[in-house]
């Protein structure tokens, strides 16, 4: 009955509500348990926090494993028995006498940590978490289109976890090929430890994280394109908005091709089909498959059909949050709103027609290879539209250096220059060389992985007050801050040069190559940083949580002065967000440094003498 | 959006929301579809692809989800003209139509494997899984729409409970002329490719 409430304005009663309680203090919701208020709840803000945490436990595991592994690359002949007693707890296969790490983890968790972080951490934790928060607040809506089926979202998201987390534990380990899940590796328990009942438990949960995302997905732009106030037009949306509205577009045309892949995937590991599988010679059982005729190229199409737009899934919302923090914080209107709209509109369309670009040593003819090479490289023209137009929206601005600042610039410096390593990767002729070396590694975890967590900084520490009612620390975020950015430069600028000389990714142990024996001390310098920045991390950990109980309390409706809709609701809100009545809008989302006022919100009508921008 | 005004002024020109999810949410299926129907283009150019007749019985459940497309379009009209009784009469017409439709899926699973066509397991060929795979991942959103279905048909035989709003049989007719049509492109295909 509560989606209905919410479409048909059972919050009407809110709002003889409003005048005894004004703003602050307004708490409609008074027969609710500690059970419907924090566990099951259907408040889109609560959901948003439940998506956050979550992700924030992903992160703290998915980071300690690359610290271990980065261990193993590192110190390749240490012995390190303080870790390896703990490791062998969790799995005895895991560790050596000699108090190292064995291979078998070492691949599990280089496979979890890609799993985990680029789908629970930076897709789930990301855009689950913000648009959750951000959309109804921003476009002016009660609460989602459906807020029953976004609470299923988060749950399935949370079985996925359940079943993720277990399979860490399961005694053969768990999956560990790669977080693209390859067949045959993928597909044959044979083939290695993890592709036993790890593999099984990597499937269940991906498929119920794709019900999640889906879920989401589908309320996101229901709420988007059906839910906004009066006078929230498309075109007065803040880009944050836009680019969750795209991000969701992308979900919910490229999961279900995944979740194809993973059906036929699942067939040919336990019904014997031969959709992937060939005859191959299997050493471990000394035998040949009974499979005919299957291509393990197939899955790659299918995989990287998702797994493409998937890489914009997880940046377009730090795009768009980057955007918003930009101008609030320069006190200037966006540059470029409209070109902003249409390049992350040629972000999505050219998300879906570049995949191949996964798959250029595949075989693949190369012809086909040519034409995706131009559409590859096509994406550097919306890319750069969006980088000037930060740039210029910067230019000459009154920039407040706050930490959210700090970070979406942090944001746009990576996404350069990892953006400008993906022209070298675009090209199959250079990827022929540089394909599968630790450049393609520097090359993501600058433009994708650390520039979106950067974004999803930005976003925490711009949205906080808003989420908790209470202020960061600032010294230590700018700790956090400086420490982070120069550590993911210190981390993965010199893998562009390993990766240049050939160093190939995916290896246990590269001290035994004549070749790569003199990265080693490059290898260590790495690691070391790798190590601070993750102790960093949990400095902001702190931080996040001694401030939900202990922070600065925020005593002004617009601590950022800010124009959007989400600083004109209480400081706390309730659940259907504003008191009274939902306010309207009449303008866009921008109005900085307009006329001679320093910002005009989008509920202020516009003045008579008042220009058009 | 005019939330808080929308009890007093129910006259919103602007699609249901939840009739727009469902439209989000055919995309997503399709999307589905398109991918399984891609890769059996993908894996059929290439070597060892077995080429069989479809079963013949896939021709009457076709004529089932047809004719169910029908009734469920009838007991719409039925609602809103306030037929009650028609109405339930025709949603039961459309709830069988959709199991013997399922059925008559199964069997033309059955009639493949007596002629010899093995669609699962050691020495099946990805061009029979591919049907199976397809068609079985089509029945299911069949049964999907026979539960939402049912949980309409019950309503309206609840007394506790009247319903005015047309928007919920709406919503499951618009996704059973979905499935139907979905099956439609799916046989033409496998027929044709």
């Amino acid at each position: 009955m509560s989606n209905e409430a919410v479409l048909h304005g059972s919050h009407v009663d809110t709002s003889h509500h409003a005048d005894a309680h004004h703003g602050d203090h307004h708490d409609h919701h008074h027969h609710q348990s500690f059970i419907s208020k924090y566990v099951f709840s259907q408040d889109h803000k609560m959901i948003a926090k439940q998506f956050l945490i979550t992700g924030m436990v992903w992160a703290v595991v998915g980071g300690l494993m690359s610290v271990i592994f980065r261990i193993q690359l590192g110190y390749p002949e240490a012995s390190y028995h303080w870790l390896t007693d703990i490791l062998g707890d969790i799995n005895k296969n895991w560790v050596t006498k000699e108090g190292r790490i064995t291979a078998d983890a070492y691949y599990a968790m280089v496979t979890t940590h890609g799993t985990v972080l680029v789908f629970f951490v930076l897709t789930a934790g990301l855009s689950g978490t913000f648009a959750n928060f951000l959309i109804p607040l921003q476009i002016g809506a009660r609460d989602m289109a459906s807020p029953f089926m976004n609470m299923l979202s988060y749950w399935f998201f949370f079985a996925a976890s359940v079943v993720m987390m277990s399979s860490i534990f399961v005694e053969s380990g768990p999956f560990s090929g790669g977080w693209t899940a390859y067949p045959p590796l993928s597909a044959l328990g044979d083939a290695s430890p993890g592709s036993k009942t790890g593999m099984d438990m990597w499937l269940i949960a991906m498929a119920l994280f794709v019900v999640s995302s889906l879920l989401g997905g589908l309320n996101y732009i229901a709420t988007v394109l059906n839910m906004r106030t009066k006078g929230m037009s498309m075109t007065r949306l803040p880009l944050t908005i836009w680019a969750l509205f795209f991000t969701a577009v992308l979900g919910v045309l490229s999961f279900p091709v995944l979740f194809s892949g993973f059906i036929l995937l699942i067939f040919d590991r336990n019904f014997g089909t031969s959709f992937y599988l060939s005859d191959i010679f299997l050493s471990s059982t000394n035998t040949a498959l009974p499979n005919e005729g299957g291509s393990a190229i197939l899955y790659q199409h299918l995989f990287w059909f998702l797994g493409h737009p998937e890489v914009y899934i997880i940046l377009l919302p730090a795009m768009g949050m980057v955007s918003e923090i930009l101008s609030t914080n320069a006190r200037k209107p966006i540059f470029g709103y409209m070109a902003m709209i249409g390049s992350l509109f040629a972000i999505v369309i050219l998300a879906f027609l570049v995949w191949a670009h996964h798959m250029f040593v595949t075989g693949l003819n190369p012809f086909l290879g040519s034409i995706f090479v131009l559409l590859t490289l096509l994406i550097a023209v919306p890319s750069a539209i969006k980088v000037f137009n930060w740039l210029t929206t910067l230019w000459r601005g009154n920039i407040r250096f706050t930490p959210a600042m700090l970070f979406a610039i942090g944001f746009v410096s990576l996404f350069i220059s990892g953006g400008l390593t993906g022209i070298w990767l675009g090209n199959s002729a250079l990827d022929i060389h540089l394909h599968d070396t630790y450049f393609v590694i520097a090359h993501f975890h600058i433009v994708m992985g650390v520039a979106s967590m950067f974004g999803m900084f930005a976003g925490i520490y711009h949205w906080y007050p808003k989420m908790y009612g209470r202020y960061l620390n600032n010294t230590l975020s700018y700790i956090h801050f400086w420490l982070t950015m120069i550590g993911a430069y210190l981390i993965f600028w010199p893998m562009h040069y390993e990766g240049l000389a050939g160093m190939p990714r995916r290896y246990y142990d590269y001290s035994i190559w004549e070749s790569f024996k003199q990265f080693a001390e490059l290898n260590r310098f790495i690691s070391t940083v790798a190590m601070i920045v993750f102790a960093v991390q949990i400095l902001f950990l702190i931080n996040f949580f001694y401030s939900i109980w202990k922070g600065r309390k925020v005593t002004s409706q617009n601590p950022w002065g800010s124009t959007t809709l989400e600083w004109t609701t209480p400081i706390n809100p309730g659940h259907g967000n504003w008191p009274g009545e939902i306010p309207e809008v009449y303008r866009w989302a921008y109005d900085y440094g307009k006329d001679g006022h320093e910002f005009i919100p989008q509920t202020q009508p516009v003045g008579e003498n008042e220009s058009h921008h | 959006m005019y939330m808080s005004s929308s009890v007093t002024s129910p006259e919103r020109k602007k699609i249901h929301p939840h009739k727009f999810t469902l439209w989000v949410a055919m995309g997503s299926i399709v999307m589905m579809f398109a991918g399984l129907t891609s890769a059996y283009v993908v894996k059929k150019s290439q070597s060892n692809w077995l080429e069989f007749p479809l079963p013949k019985v896939f021709w009457y459940s076709t004529a089932a989800i047809l004719v169910s497309s029908l009734t469920i379009h009838l007991a719409l009209k039925a609602f809103k003209a306030r037929q009650m009784g028609r109405y339930k009469n025709l949603l039961t017409v459309t709830v069988v139509l959709g199991l013997l439709f399922s059925v008559l899926q199964w069997m033309g699973f059955g009639h493949l494997q007596q002629s010899g066509v093995q669609l699962f397991g050691v020495g099946s060929n990805p061009a029979a899984s591919f049907l199976g795979i397809i068609t079985g991942l089509h029945v299911l959103h069949v049964l999907g729409g026979v539960i939402a279905l049912l949980v309409i048909f019950f309503r309206a035989f609840s007394s506790s409970r009247k319903t005015y709003s047309p928007v919920s049989i709406e919503i499951v007719s618009t996704y059973w002329h979905f499935v139907d049509i979905l099956w439609i492109y799916l046989f033409i295909f496998l027929s044709v490719v």
